[in-house]
């Protein structure tokens, strides 16, 4: 009867994702941030050794007696083969005039003054270079002169260190990732536990539990548990009222068939008009035909609210069954039917003390009412730890050809039970009975042939 | 015997109680749980009828109190409710047994008749006829030192008998007070017991018999 929720969507998965969602999303950020950095400070260094460089070669121009000198100092080129093996190429020109160096480097693009050297990436010789071109202005001869310097190296080793650094961004990036994912799983994780140990505390309650949940609860979950509370609150009431309800129904129509019953007793007892009599006995019969009815179908309804929550307590069978025996023995007594009761082993088991009282009791009245007079009834009980069972055999004559399967059906009947009061509900009590608690059902012939032997079978666990 | 029967349905109440009377039992009623309370309080009673659902309370607030102030007179309560959700409730509290409406009366008396048994009293009601002496709550039928147990339907029929000596009882009579009404049975069913309380009786000085076409009378020899 358990109807599963709807779902749509787990609070802890979105907030996972979420948080995942975040979590990458400031890695790469991150990444992308820290390698720009990474990649402007390699350049700025780089350019400032390029410039030293320059500054160094700019400084040993020198002139002399009417001509520009360079004396190229080794300290120059070598201060870059520190940074990486790539190689350096240099000129030194005067006025667009190339006085050494390499005369194939490109110009850079900018105009160069001086001092406020110019840093450019070009193209040279198939190979990306870092190029500085500072200036100086020089007296020669009187007049000035601009003389420029340019220094470049290729990028390789540059790049090489790049990658390096990079690759660390994104280890960063990644381990920033890892911790955050980590830290996300926990906190939804945790955020949802509340909500968890909530559903299990009101899952965990048994069938009558009807309590208010007094839980402590974080505050955005209190209006869900306020309004549970509220259901809780209807559903006891309106228990209550529907059991209130149904003792009340019973009342109201089984208090006058009883006092029709009992006029009509009267009655009978004082007319001794043949037909008059008749018809006395006939509604007599019609009275209980419907009291019985009536109760069956209470009986029945009860029996399956029951067995769709099962409170389960540990039974003995025996004790159960000699209970009823003892309380249904003045009704056998009326037609001289003896009961006898034998029990064996232990027959304990885990159920629903009335689930199992009304079973049995059903199977009971059954092999009374069938029986002819002054017939035997016995009740069986055994147990063997894996099993406990109740049989009752009676000498009824049993069910005749009547399919024993259908007999648990609703209101079919057997085909001894011509004559008696019955509403074909017992069974089917008994059988519905034994399944909600995992048992079975069975109805054979008994032995002797001279009935039906009903056998009720629980697991005991 | 003398009952208590507290029920506040006045028409079920009057049907019970002529019911009861018919048999020849005292009978008081009670239609509240405050008047039964005083009922109880002023008279001994053999047994008490107590309908749960009662004006002025419940009648298992009555059965509690009874059994608090430790008063012996066994209870058997009317209940028009399920079995199932009812049964546990009384029992607990000390009723000695429940009967649903509606009943039918010999279940009740069998009902009554358990219950004295079980609490050990009846003596009182012993009926003495000619040699013979009668327990009807035993059930059993002595003469002179010699103790016969009976049947249920025995029982019954010399009750019948007994409640009116030489009076004729129709078989059609007998056969009500002797078979429920679901059962369907001929009326020369009612020989076959006839039968046999004659050969109880024998040596009583009571005898059974056949008056031709009208049925049976019990009277001294």
């Amino acid at each position: 009867m358990t109807r599963r929720a709807h779902v749509s969507g787990s609070i802890r998965r979105r907030l996972l994702l979420q948080l995942l969602g975040s979590a990458a999303l400031l890695a790469a950020i991150l990444f992308v941030t820290v390698l720009g950095f990474v990649r402007d400070v390699a350049e700025e260094s780089h350019d400032s050794i390029l410039f030293a460089s320059a500054t160094s070669i700019m400084d040993s121009v020198a002139v002399n007696a009417g001509e520009v000198s360079v004396d190229l100092p080794y300290a120059a080129l070598s201060m870059l083969g520190n940074v990486s093996d790539d190689r350096v190429f240099y000129r030194v020109s005067r006025a667009g005039e190339v006085l050494t160096g390499y005369s194939d480097l490109p110009a850079g693009e900018a105009t160069v003054r001086a001092g406020q050297p110019v840093f450019e990436t070009l193209d040279y010789k198939g190979e990306t270079i870092r190029m500085v071109t500072s200036s100086r202005r020089l007296s020669l001869n009187g007049a000035p002169t601009d003389i420029e310097v340019s220094v470049a190296q290729t990028q390789n080793g540059q790049a090489a260190i790049l990658a390096r650094l990079s690759r660390s961004a994104l280890y960063l990036g990644i381990g920033f990732f890892v911790l955050s994912s980590a830290l996300a799983i926990w906190s939804a994780q945790s955020s949802v536990r509340p909500l968890k140990s909530l559903a299990q505390a009101v899952s965990r309650r048994g069938p009558k539990d009807l309590r208010p949940v007094s839980r402590p609860v974080p505050s955005e979950m209190a209006p869900l548990v306020s309004s549970l509370n509220t259901f809780i609150d209807r559903l006891g009431v309106s228990l209550t009222r529907s059991e209130d309800f149904i003792a009340e129904a019973a009342h109201r129509v089984r208090t006058p068939l009883a006092t029709v019953r009992t006029q009509a007793e009267i009655t009978l007892r004082r007319v001794e008009k043949e037909e008059n009599r008749g018809s006395l006995r006939e509604m007599i019969r019609a009275i209980d035909e419907t009291s019985r009815a009536s109760g069956q179908l209470l009986d029945h309804a009860m029996v399956s609210f029951r067995t769709d929550s099962l409170e389960r307590a540990d039974i003995d069978l025996a004790e159960l069954a000699r209970e009823l025996v003892e309380r249904l023995r003045p009704v056998a007594d009326l037609k001289d039917i003896d009961l006898h009761f034998d029990s064996s082993g232990t027959p304990r088991m885990s159920g629903d003390a009335i689930l199992i009282q009304n079973a049995v009791r059903n199977i009971l009245d059954n092999a009374i009412k069938y029986s002819p007079p002054e017939r035997q009834v016995h009740i069986r009980v055994a147990g063997d730890g894996a099993q406990a069972r109740v049989s009752i055999e009676d000498e009824a004559g049993g069910f005749g050809t009547t399919d024993t399967h259908a007999l648990t059906e609703r209101f079919v009947r057997g085909e001894n039970t011509q004559g008696v009061v019955g509403s074909g509900l017992g069974l089917t009590i008994a059988r519905e009975v034994a399944e909600a608690h995992g048992g079975t059902l069975t109805i054979e012939t008994s032995k002797s042939g001279a009935g039906a032997c009903v056998t009720l079978c629980f697991p005991s666990h | 015997m003398r009952f208590l029967l507290v029920e506040d349905n006045a028409s079920l109440a009057k049907a019970i109680l002529d019911r009861l009377r018919l048999d020849g039992h005292v009978v008081d009623h009670a239609p509240d749980v405050q008047s039964a309370e005083d009922f109880a309080a002023t008279t001994d009673y053999d047994l008490i009828l107590l309908d749960i659902m009662l004006p002025d309370g419940d009648g298992r607030t009555f059965l509690k109190q009874h059994r608090d102030r430790q008063i012996e007179t066994p209870v058997i309560v009317l209940t028009a409710r399920s079995e199932v959700s009812d049964r546990v409730g009384v029992l607990d509290l000390g009723a000695d047994d429940y009967i649903t409406k509606p009943f039918d009366f010999s279940e009740l008396e069998a009902r009554c008749r358990a219950v004295l048994r079980r609490r050990g009293g009846g003596s009182s009601n012993e009926r003495r006829f000619g040699n013979l002496c009668f327990d009807p709550m035993a059930g059993t039928l002595s003469i002179g030192d010699q103790t016969i147990s009976l049947r249920n339907k025995e029982l019954r029929l010399l009750e019948v008998f007994l409640s009116a000596p030489d009076r004729i009882f129709s078989k059609a009579k007998l056969v009500d007070r002797l078979f429920s009404y679901e059962e369907d049975v001929s009326e020369n069913a009612i020989e076959v017991y006839v039968g046999r309380l004659r050969k109880h009786l024998v040596g009583s000085g009571v005898e059974i018999a056949t008056v031709r076409g009208l049925g049976y009378r019990m009277s001294l020899q």
